[in-house]
């Protein structure tokens, strides 16, 4: 129990209940859903001034804070078995293959990319729901990648998870307060007898009634379910949450409802998010930095102004560019799009060299050869691409020739030493390589 | 129009579109029976989509989008449903019409997709054998080896790579996008003039829902065909509707072209959408404004104007207007052809001076 307690007063304003009366809301269909939806209202007298103030402006960037998880070339591969008596591995699926980045403690960083490109299995190893083939995962001191499943028991309450689908991640036949007060009885934090006002306190702070700890998850409607999933991930304090997917399966007017309640939690107990969703939007309102992912590998990391505003990686290009755009009703049409053919390759056989290469409409002979590195090519910009280059003005000759000792069809120079050290830092570096001048400069 | 043979109910629904939109559904109303009473599901809906037009439906679910849709395709149990109200497909009345001629126009005339592919293709059958059945169905005449080469046919249309191979291919072998496109073929096997596409790319990547969304507009312009398409994503009713129809509480609450809906909305719950979904151009100063609540129980509707509980702006409305009167679906200011449901005196001035600056800074300077 280190929280202060007057830290929820501000989530949930009081009386509710009189002025609910009074604005008909008691209409609002079965009792259940009645006694509950003022509860989650807390909306006062509904005046659009108040309401408009509860709703959160996007996420802002802490460029000074610390890490409090540090990713450095994590891998994860699946074995494929053959079929058969024996069932020998015939080969890997390459789910996440070598990635590097850190979350900022308080912050949150968004993977985002298609489906099958790893960002779920990202958050399972990150939660040790996986066990890591390579690589290491620094948190507070311990590489949660090495540790037993034993010594891995005490450091679970600092990382929890949110899941996507709250008709799923909830036991039917357990209680809200079963549910949520489950890891308080497994570390043994607190007496038995502390745990109900441990629970009741926890649901206020999700928005819910205290008084429904004895209801069962089918009572409650999606956005609430979510909300008993936040607040089980919350019962210990985490100072790390993976929330995988937390609101598509939500409708659209209670997706806002939820991402407002998880940017109330951030800000109120300092907790790190690594928010992973499809929706970019949603992480672009929610994340002050992002990756992006294809394959099993981070494409382009960096903050959100840089990735939404000048992406220099074909594949961001054209994942953003598929976005549909409400502006859009005011011109009329379709927007220009860079379209992708075909589908994404199978990760059990990779292609060689730059994975995206496939799809790109720059791909060239080096890109089939040399795999590009994650460059660092601003203050907290970072690309994997031989033509990295802002949208319609991509280099005609790669970029990163010089760096690692190859020619522009990729071969190597003989007598040319390799000078990239950044390939899998994890976080920035105070200098960077200039794309323009192909020179090492800082700030 | 179209490159094969116009059958017989299409020729009969092409002599009578020539006046009129394809589609016209007037004061719809559509009631299940529940133990705990009857739930109207869908109540007073008028609406027509010419041909070659889309029309967007928009709300939260358990707004009656899918039910006023499959109500048009006349899939609802005639035996519990009860329907009332009109709806004409190409000249023919739909409500009452019996299953045997509703089946001709069905899949003919208008065509369904799905949101979950997986779910609406049979997993026993072979993909070439389901589309092969859809067009036999129509076409008595035609022989089997015609229906699969029409069925190659238009799984090469919709972009299926070696479509004369992955013809013999069960549905669990194609990947999502490749599923949705193969039901899009199935549905646009008989050329329907009508093609209702509720949610067709909810499950999907933005990249292959970019593609879908291509080929249906593409095949639209081909075939001339009228669609709706049911969302709750308003990018995509942005990129593809001519005309959006907000629903709330089984009632149309707003209805304009897409251009009105989208930057000149007059509805508070038309704003709530607007407001609660971010959008990835717009300013990092704009707030997240939720819907408070959720949608209300259709068993027991609020009376008045059932958005009233959850409006934000009712207080800007004299007296008890909003809780005991329902607001009629009357012209708006910014045109004829916008219509709103909503009590506010001056919504115009509401949205501009107090919703925009918090939603959309950036577009208030535009105007400016």
């Amino acid at each position: 129990m280190t929280q202060d307690p007057n830290a929820r007063a501000e989530i949930e304003p009081t009386d509710i209940g009189a002025n609910a009366t009074e604005t008909g809301e008691r209409q609002l269909g079965s009792d259940v859903q009645d006694a509950t939806a003022q509860h989650e209202l807390s909306m006062g007298d509904l005046d659009f001034a108040s309401v408009a103030e509860l709703g959160h402006t996007a996420a802002e960037l802490d460029p000074d804070a610390p890490a409090v998880l540090t990713v450095d070339n994590l891998k994860m591969y699946f074995p494929v078995k053959s079929s058969g008596v024996v069932r020998r591995t015939i080969g890997h699926v390459q789910a996440v293959d070598g990635i590097s980045f850190e979350v900022p403690k308080g912050g949150s960083i968004g993977l985002v990319g298609e489906s099958g490109c790893g960002k779920s299995t990202t958050g399972r190893l990150i939660t040790r729901l996986y066990k890591p083939t390579g690589g290491s995962m620094m948190f507070e001191g311990n590489d949660l990648a090495k540790l037993s499943n034993k010594e891995m028991k005490p450091l679970r309450r600092d990382v929890q998870m949110i899941f996507q689908d709250p008709y799923t991640s909830l036991n039917p036949r357990h209680t809200v307060g079963t549910i949520v007060g489950a890891p308080l009885e497994v570390h043994k934090v607190v007496p038995k007898d502390k745990v109900l006002p441990r629970v009741q306190e926890l649901l206020e702070v999700v928005g819910l009634n205290p008084e429904h700890y004895n209801r069962y998850p089918n009572e409650f409607s999606g956005g609430q379910r979510q909300r008993i999933g936040i607040a089980r991930a919350l019962t210990l304090n985490p100072k790390l949450l993976v929330a995988d997917e937390p609101v598509s399966a939500l409708d659209v007017s209670i997706q806002a409802q939820v991402i407002n309640l998880l940017q109330d939690i951030q800000s109120e107990f300092d907790v790190a998010f690594l928010f992973i969703a499809h929706d970019l939007a949603i992480v672009r309102h929610f994340c002050p930095e992002i990756a992006v992912m294809y394959l099993g590998k981070i494409v382009e990391i960096g903050d959100r102004e840089t990735i939404y505003g000048k992406p220099h990686h074909p594949y961001t290009q054209a994942l953003l560019s598929a976005v549909p755009d409400v502006k859009q009703a005011a011109v009329g049409g379709r927007r220009e799009r860079i379209r992708l053919e075909g589908d994404v390759p199978s990760p059990i056989n990779p292609p060689s060299g730059c994975r995206f290469r496939t799809r790109c409409q720059f791909a060239q002979e080096i890109c089939a050869k040399v795999e590009p590195p994650l460059l660092q090519i601003g203050k907290r910009h970072k690309v994997a691409c031989h033509f990295a280059g802002e949208l319609g003005a991509h280099p005609a000759t790669p970029v990163t020739t010089d760096l690692l000792g190859v020619d522009d069809q990729g071969s190597p120079v003989p007598g040319a030493v390799p000078t990239n050290t950044q390939l899998t830092v994890p976080g920035y570096e105070k200098t960077w390589y200039d794309l323009t001048t192909k020179q090492t400069t800082g700030v | 129009m179209t490159s094969v043979p116009v059958t017989q109910s299409s020729a009969a629904a092409a002599a009578a579109e020539t006046d009129g939109p394809f589609l016209q559904v007037e004061d719809l109303k559509v009631t299940f029976p529940t133990e705990d009473g009857p739930v109207t599901a869908v109540q007073g809906l008028s609406y027509s989509v010419e041909k070659g037009k889309t029309l967007g439906i928009v709300g939260e679910s358990g707004s009656g989008k899918s039910v006023s849709s499959m109500a048009v395709m006349g899939l609802h149990d005639t035996k519990s449903a009860q329907i009332s109200g009109s709806i004409r497909v190409g000249g023919t009345e739909v409500v009452g019409l019996s299953e045997s001629r509703m089946r001709g126009l069905r899949g003919n005339a208008m065509a369904m997709i799905f949101q979950d592919a997986l779910a609406a293709l049979h997993p026993f059958y072979k993909i070439g054998a389901q589309l092969e059945e859809a067009y036999l169905v129509h076409h008595s005449s035609a022989s089997k080896r015609d229906a699969r080469r029409k069925a190659i046919e238009m799984l090469d249309r919709v972009g299926i790579p070696q479509p004369d191979r992955r013809v013999d291919d069960f549905p669990h072998q194609f990947s999502g996008g490749m599923r949705q496109r193969a039901m899009i073929a199935m549905g646009l096997i008989n050329d329907p003039s009508l093609l209702i596409a509720d949610e067709p790319t909810t499950a999907l990547d933005v990249t292959v829902q970019a593609q879908i969304l291509d080929l249906l507009q593409d095949l639209q312009r081909e075939f001339n065909s009228a669609v709706i398409i049911i969302t709750h994503d308003l990018g995509v009713i942005a990129e593809m509707a001519d005309d959006v129809l907000v629903m709330y509480a089984g009632r149309c609450v707003e209805f304009g072209t897409t251009k009105q809906i989208l930057t000149t909305p007059e509805m508070p719950y038309t704003w709530g959408l607007l407001s609660s979904v971010p959008d990835v151009s717009s300013s990092t100063d704009a707030r997240l404004i939720p819907i408070p609540g959720n949608p209300p129980s259709l068993l027991r509707p609020p009376p008045g104007c059932s958005f009233h509980p959850r409006c934000v702006h009712a207080d800007k409305v004299a007296g008890d207007l909003c809780s005991t009167q329902l607001p009629e679906l009357l012209p708006a200011s910014s045109g004829t052809a916008h219509l709103k449901r909503c009590h506010l005196p001056d919504p115009v001035a509401v949205y501009h001076d107090e919703v925009l600056p918090e939603i959309a800074p950036e577009l208030l300077e535009e105007t400016r």
